[in-house]
């Protein structure tokens, strides 16, 4: 199996923030979730990986290719989204065209054509016209006009209404159904990955939590809940954290360390509830 | 062949996907031969990891429900296969065992077990 991305021992710290130790591999033909919460290091982990920051150690490899010494290579074959659009606002559709094919020599001027009309962009509007939504499209549609084969998100669907979030659902599971194209794609809205997503890449705070696959990792735990007076200290002690309330406790279990507690009730754990129960911040939580 | 998938259930998507997938074979919905939707298809269809369809695929070929040809795709296996009848007689073992113990909680004799048995078998020859 080929692999798109590679990242290898990643570091970077500047001011009081540490990225430490990174990696993790997305192979080719798949969509890898980048999830933890706000100042995990997310967006500085893409950063590093568009060589938007100088890593300080460690390796990371776009296709084979390395990020750095062979940067422009690499990029050909990389399509990217920003949750807020990168283009001049002033522009017309069909001038960031204009702007953008030059840099790529594979561009399909037919293909740019035929998605701007699948996703309902007139070529004669402003960047700045378009909704939020639609500039997201217009970033996607640049991608897949020269190929990209592994397309790198952040934070895509934040500030998305729940259709657009479908819509770029269906695009991106449409984008790698063919099997030859990823997709790294970072968000807080875990409901997007809860389905679609191959695998994921847990980061908390700067340190990396998991890297596997999707079922793999919401098969880890299991939330078990019950009266108060069933929070036993044995359940306390193998809790990763537990929530109590007057009328009883929620608490966040290893899925193997869950034997013990047949008699409560045990249900599977959302990536979303994972998160909150591991993350240091949630703390005041229990 | 119809998936419904649900989110409530708590039974995970590939488990569901087996299940029906199996239930379709053992009814003779899918017949020999068939294909099952391409795996990549059938995740972008219904919005789910193309590695949970991969590991129903995959499990549903280790019980010997389908054959897995590299790059043609997932073709179903007669029932008349050795696996799929082992899974057929391991179905029909289950069904007795939980017979034989509500039998036990009611209890009834081996002899009135039997005839009850008996009389089944009668009663449903037509199927």
């Amino acid at each position: 199996m080929t692999d798109y991305l590679e990242v290898k021992n990643l570091s970077k710290s500047f001011g009081r923030f540490r990225l430490c130790d990174i990696s993790f591999t997305l192979p080719k033909g798949y969509i890898m979730g980048l999830i933890g919460p706000n100042g995990s290091g997310k967006t500085t982990t893409i950063k590093l990986i568009l060589n938007m920051l100088a890593r300080d150690s460690g390796e990371i490899r776009i296709l084979g290719l390395d990020n750095i010494a062979d940067e422009q290579k690499a990029k050909a074959a990389l399509g990217v989204v920003f949750d807020t659009n990168y283009f001049s606002e002033d522009w017309q559709v069909a001038q960031v065209e204009q702007a953008i094919s030059v840099f790529y020599p594979g561009w399909d001027s037919k293909r740019f054509a035929g998605l701007l009309q699948t996703f309902q962009i007139a070529p004669a509007r402003k960047v700045k016209e378009l909704s939020k939504g639609m500039q997201m499209k217009l970033m996607l549609a640049c991608a897949f006009s020269y190929d990209a084969k592994l397309l790198i998100l952040d934070e895509p669907t934040s500030g998305l209404d729940p259709v657009s979030r479908d819509e770029l659902l269906q695009i991106l599971s449409e984008y790698i159904e063919d099997g030859e194209h990823s997709v790294l794609f970072s968000t807080h809205i875990t409901a997007d990955l809860e389905r679609a997503a191959d695998y994921i890449t847990y980061l908390s705070y700067g340190e990396l939590f998991f890297s596997g696959s999707k079922d793999e990792f919401v098969d880890l735990f299991r939330i078990v809940k019950g009266g108060t007076e069933e929070l036993s200290a044995d359940l306390r002690a193998k809790a990763v954290r537990v929530r109590t309330f007057p009328t009883g406790f929620e608490a966040l279990v290893k899925t193997e360390d869950t034997g013990a507690f047949s008699a409560l009730s045990i249900e599977p754990a959302t990536i979303d509830e994972i998160l909150v129960f591991t993350s240091r911040k949630g703390e005041d939580y229990a | 062949m119809k998936l419904i998938l649900s989110n409530v259930s708590g039974i995970p998507i590939y488990e569901q996907i087996k299940r029906q997938v199996k239930a379709a074979i053992l009814s003779g919905e899918l017949k020999e031969e068939e294909a099952l939707p391409s795996l990549r298809t059938l995740a972008k269809d219904l919005k789910i990891s193309v590695l949970t369809v991969t590991r129903a695929y995959t499990e549903l070929e280790q019980e010997g429900f389908v054959r897995n040809v590299q790059g043609r795709g997932c073709f179903v296996l007669g029932s008349s296969s050795e696996l799929m009848r082992e899974q057929l007689i391991r179905k029909v073992e289950a069904s007795l065992a939980e017979a034989i113990k509500a039998a036990r909680i009611a209890n009834l004799s081996r002899e009135e077990l039997q005839q009850l048995f008996d009389l089944l078998l009668e009663v449903n020859t037509d199927d």
